[in-house]
This record gives structure tokens, C-alpha cells and sequence, in this order.
């Protein structure tokens, strides 16, 4: 019987098979954590009576970036004091969200990374186990450099066909969700294959395995293949790479068909990620503002087709558009592109790369009964600041579309 | 630990998330957790963040703690004197989380149980009885590494002692 994506990289990992249910001890490769994460990690850390943490660390400054209080602040200062004086790495304000930049610089195929932060399942997009844990588990990591994991059963996911114009990867993992359900892969991992997967970008893939926690995966993984190679080669990282595919007889707790043919734009209703609907069956829900940023949808080619939308048009008169790059270099390449000016020039607003307006902290805070449609992965009650608006999610270009017409929209009528 | 648990139940509906427990709008007060856990739950029900008192338990629907990593959600709780966290499923990382800090959860179903019940919990026999209501439920215990974590009051204490992971000789 052959192995599942992550009974295959955990065995390498530890040098020895192991199977879905086994409970392992593994080395683990890269952790990181944020400001909101890192400072209870480093208490952990000193707790357990350590100095230099016994692999490699990275801090981000995210969450709040730059800080819009002065507690923050000196979180931040704390997680660099620590990084100066440990050799671990901080990145500051405007480097970008944890998840982008780990994908950009550091994730590798077949290795486990561990993260203060529900959604580092992210980096499984380039087939590294990748997965959340609070700050306690990333401390005792930071200290003995391995973990305890259970390796998880997997569902397959696979995904055929063509996509129709407008609909993307995020209209996959939401409507996936809405079929799963909030706890449909609870301790499980989410396989994502298929023809249309193995046409997907690294970007594409990032987006399925982000939300892959939304269902309460463990992680979302893709195989590493040639979409991987090229990735890691277009940022100076080709010795990076390694192929790492599932075997054919790998056995699955259940599969799941996504057929993309026919699929419609998707949009997730306040107040949980699964309650899912097609765009066709929104009805008519004006918003006050969109966003289109995040560790989900922050990415170039979100904003590409999001300015193909908004392209010589204006932003709703009713509407607040915010556009949030992922990182750094999200920002550079658009600005190169010329998509920050179109997203300007349409009546839009540019946050620094960060978090932004996804998790309440600053940037975007909604006002009481305020309606949102966000390129973000989750909706709960108060997630952006305020208990009493309401978050829809969906697409870049149905956010796009949404903006322009002050209502959800679909964005095929942009064809 | 007590092996009878004895309180007032507090009651919760499904898919109780990270940001119910600890709204993002006070990410200022993760350094601070006794200010932070004045706000516990209080999007979800106000009344719970006014009163709820040390021994008492949260009981709540499924998939509770769904969401970020946020190890405060279980902390706060903790804080707050919640002896135990009874619900039907639980999201990953806050049953990891609720362990590492000495918080137990418990997996059961929840129906029938109100806020203001007296329950007992027999945590070695995996018994919970709702005395006010006159009935009783039983749970699985949980898996051995967990309840070697426990057991040690956590997963700081838990490496200290044993310099590692260790429950291959747990009970
Ligand atoms: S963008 Fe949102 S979901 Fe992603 S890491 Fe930041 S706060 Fe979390």
C-alpha cells in the first residue's frame, strides 16, 4: 500500500514509514510566529530555560504593521531584541504577511514547518508539511528542535476541467468548504490533485492550501512538481527543489471531485467560512467596503485580474476600496505592473504589505453595521474589528466586481 | 489533578471561534492576560464575561475553538478559572492548545445542557452528570500523549520533567 503526500514527507523526515493514526516525534526544518504569537513563545522559551533556539526561527512583524500602538510596538522591539542576540530572523513592518514570505524564501518540498499561526498550512502549496500550533508548541520546538504530531488521514481532493473565465482557485476552496463543512477534515490533511491542480501556479495552489484550516484540516498539501520547480527558480531557489508526489495506491479516508467546468463564482455568508452560495444566489447585498489583500488572495495574480476589472473604471461612490500586497515583493512586481495605479486610480486605497484590514487589529476597522466582501479567509463574528458588521467572502474578482457596483457582484459580467 | 469535577455550566452554541473567545480588537492585550480575559467570550455572550467564576465550565457546541492559533483563547479561559471545556468536536490547534496550558477538554455530546446546570465530571471513569437535569454522559478519554501532558500540568512542565515528549508508559 503506497503512501499519502503527507505519509511520504513525514517518513522521509523521521527515516522511517509511518502511516495515518501513527503518533511520531519529528524534526521540524523552519517555525515562525508574529507579534501576536512570538512574545507568549519566547516566554515558553526562557520558561524551559534556553537561550538559542535549536533551529531556525523567524519573526514578523504582520499583524500590525506598522504598529498602531505603543503595546505593539515593543512587541515588535522584543521579537527583534531576541532575533539580534539568537541569530534567529526578524522581519520588520512592510516585509509582508509570515506565510508570504515563507513561501517566497524559505519553504521547501518534503520539509515540516511549524508556525504560531493557524494558516502556515499555506506553505504545504510547495509540499512542505506545514501547520499551526500556539505558542507553547512552537517554544518546546524552538528548544528541542523537533515536535509530537499525529500523521493525519488524508482527503483527496481532485480538481478537473477548465476553469471558466472569472473563476479562480478561491472559488474552489470555498465551495469545497461549503461542501465539507467548517470541521469536514477536522485532524485531517487536505490532498489537493488533479489535471486542473497541476496546471494551477504556486500562487493558485497557496490559496487552496491557506484555507485548507477553514475545514479544519491540519494541513493542505500539493504535490512538488514542475509549477514548483519554477517558482522556486523564479526566486533564486532552484536547489531548493526535490519532486515529491503521492503514490498511486495511497489510501484515502475519502475523495472528493471538484469538476471546475461548471463551476460559479462563490461567496461565504457572515458569520462562518462554510456557509457557502453560489454568486447567482446572493441576491442583493450592498456593501461599504472591499478588500482585496491577505495571505489568501495579496498575490500578483489576484491583483491582475482584479484591475482587469476595475481597469478605466470607478469604485462605487458607496464603497471603500482597500488593496493590501502580501509582501514586499508583491508590491514591487505591481507597482512594476502598473496595477497599483489602476486600483488608485479607480478610487482605491493602498495598505502597506501586512495584514491589514483581515484581523481587526487596525486599517479598515468596520463600522457598526457595516457590510465587507473580503479576499480574506474567514468571517467570524468581529474577525475585522467590530461584532456588529458582517464579513462575506469570495474572490479577488468578484471583490473587484463588488466594488464597482456597490453590491455582491458577479464578476462574468465584466466579461 | 481532581479526579471529580464539580460546577455551573456555562452554555455555548456551535462553531464558537477564536475570535469569540479573544476578539482581535484587544491584540493590544495579549501581553496583559488578566485584562484580556476580563473580554473572554464576550461577543458570544456578554454575561459569561461579567460573571463566569472560578469552577465553573464552558459546555458548547461543535467544533469549538475554530480558528486562529491564538493559544490566549485557551489561556484566557484558564484564567478565568474554567475548570473544563465540554463540547461535542473541537478545532486542532485550540485542543492542542487547551492541553499545553493545563486546560482539559473534553469531548462529549452537549445536548440538553443549560447555563446555570450543576454537573460532576469523574474524569478517570469519563462520566459527566448533569445534576440538575438528572442525566449522564460519557466520554473517551484522551489520547495518551495528552493525557501525559495533563498529567504534568501542562507541556512546559511536562518537557522540563522529562527533558522531551514522553507518555509511552502513561496509564
Ligand atoms: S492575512 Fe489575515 S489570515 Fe493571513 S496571517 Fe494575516 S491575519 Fe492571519
Amino acid at each position: 500500500m503506497g503512501l499519502t503526500l503527507a505519509e511520504k514527507i513525514i517518513s522521509r523526515r523521521i527515516g522511517e514509514e509511518v502511516r495515518a493514526e501513527d503518533i511520531v516525534v519529528v524534526p521540524v526544518d523552519l517555525l515562525l510566529a508574529h507579534e501576536g504569537t512570538g512574545p507568549l513563545a519566547l516566554d515558553r522559551f526562557s520558561a524551559l530555560e534556553r537561550t538559542r533556539p535549536a533551529t531556525q526561527v523567524l519573526f514578523f512583524s504582520d499583524h500590525a504593521a506598522p504598529a498602531p500602538r505603543r503595546e505593539l510596538s515593543n512587541v515588535q522591539k522584543r521579537l527583534r531584541t531576541f532575533a539580534d542576540q539568537t541569530g534567529a530572523r526578524f522581519y520588520p513592518p512592510g516585509e509582508g504577511i509570515c506565510h508570504q514570505i515563507v513561501a517566497e524564501r524559505w519553504a521547501r518540498p518534503g520539509q515540516i514547518i511549524l508556525g504560531a499561526d493557524s494558516h502556515t498550512c499555506t506553505a504545504g502549496a510547495l509540499a512542505a508539511f506545514a501547520t499551526g500550533m500556539g505558542s507553547t508548541d512552537i517554544a518546546v520546538a524552538m528548544a528541542l528542535g523537533q515536535t509530537w504530531l499525529r500523521v493525519p488521514p488524508s482527503i483527496r481532493v481532485e480538481v478537473e476541467g477548465t476553469f471558466p473565465p472569472m473563476v479562480t482557485a478561491k472559488d474552489v476552496i470555498l465551495h469545497l468548504i461549503g461542501r465539507l463543512g467548517a470541521e469536514g477534515a477536522n485532524y485531517q490533511a487536505l490532498e489537493f490533485g488533479g489535471p486542473t491542480v497541476a496546471a494551477m501556479s504556486v500562487e493558485e495552489r497557496m490559496t487552496l492550501c491557506n484555507m485548507a484550516v477553514e475545514a479544519g484540516a491540519k494541513t493542505g498539501l500539493c504535490a512538488a512538481d514542475e509549477q514548483t520547480r519554477r517558482f522556486l527558480a523564479s526566486r533564486g531557489r532552484a536547489d531548493g527543489y526535490t519532486p515529491l508526489a503521492p503514490d498511486p495506491d495511497a489510501r484515502y479516508e475519502r475523495r472528493v471531485h471538484i469538476p471546475v467546468d461548471s463551476l460559479a463564482p462563490q461567496v461565504a455568508f457572515p458569520h462562518f467560512v462554510d456557509n457557502v452560495r453560489p454568486v447567482e444566489e446572493v441576491g442583493d447585498v450592498p456593501v461599504d467596503q472591499v478588500f482585496i489583500g491577505t495571505c489568501t488572495n495579496g498575490r500578483l495574480s489576484d491583483f491582475r485580474i482584479a484591475a482587469r476589472i476595475l481597469q478605466g473604471r470607478r469604485v462605487h461612490p458607496g464603497v471603500r476600496l482597500l488593496v493590501c500586497p502580501a509582501s514586499r515583493q508583491v508590491y514591487l512586481d505591481a507597482l512594476q505592473e502598473g496595477l497599483l495605479q489602476v486600483f488608485v486610480e479607480a478610487g482605491g486605497l493602498i495598505l502597506p504589505p501586512g495584514c491589514g484590514a483581515c484581523v481587526g487589529v487596525h486599517q479598515g476597522v468596520l463600522a457598526d453595521g457595516e457590510r465587507c466582501l473580503s479576499t480574506q479567509n474567514r468571517n467570524f463574528q468581529g474577525r475585522m474589528g467590530n461584532p456588529e458588521a458582517e464579513i462575506y467572502l469570495a474572490s479577488p474578482a468578484t471583490a473587484a466586481a463588488t466594488a464597482v457596483r456597490g453590491r455582491i457582484t458577479d464578476p462574468r459580467e465584466f466579461l | 489533578m481532581e479526579r471529580i469535577l464539580r460546577g455551573k455550566v456555562w452554555r455555548f452554541g456551535d462553531g464558537i471561534s477564536t475570535d469569540h473567545i479573544t476578539p482581535g480588537r484587544y491584540y493590544h492585550l495579549r501581553g496583559d492576560l488578566k485584562a484580556l480575559a476580563e473580554h473572554t467570550l464576550e461577543d458570544a455572550d456578554p454575561e459569561f464575561a461579567r460573571n463566569a467564576r472560578p469552577g465553573d465550565f464552558v459546555v458548547a457546541g461543535k467544533n469549538f475553538g475554530q480558528g486562529s492559533s491564538r493559544e490566549h483563547a485557551a489561556l484566557v479561559l484558564k484564567e478565568r478559572g474554567i475548570q473544563a471545556v465540554i463540547a461535542p468536536s473541537f478545532a486542532r490547534i485550540f485542543f492542542r492548545n487547551a492541553v499545553n496550558v493545563g486546560l482539559m477538554p473534553i469531548i462529549c455530546d452537549t445536548e440538553g445542557f443549560e447555563t446555570g446546570d450543576e454537573i460532576e465530571v469523574d474524569v478517570v471513569e469519563g462520566r459527566v452528570r448533569n445534576l440538575t437535569r438528572n442525566f449522564e454522559r460519557t466520554f473517551r478519554p484522551l489520547p495518551p500523549v495528552m493525557r501525559a501532558i495533563l498529567a504534568s500540568g501542562g507541556l512546559i512542565p511536562h518537557v522540563l520533567r522529562y527533558g522531551g515528549f514522553r507518555w509511552q508508559d502513561t496509564p
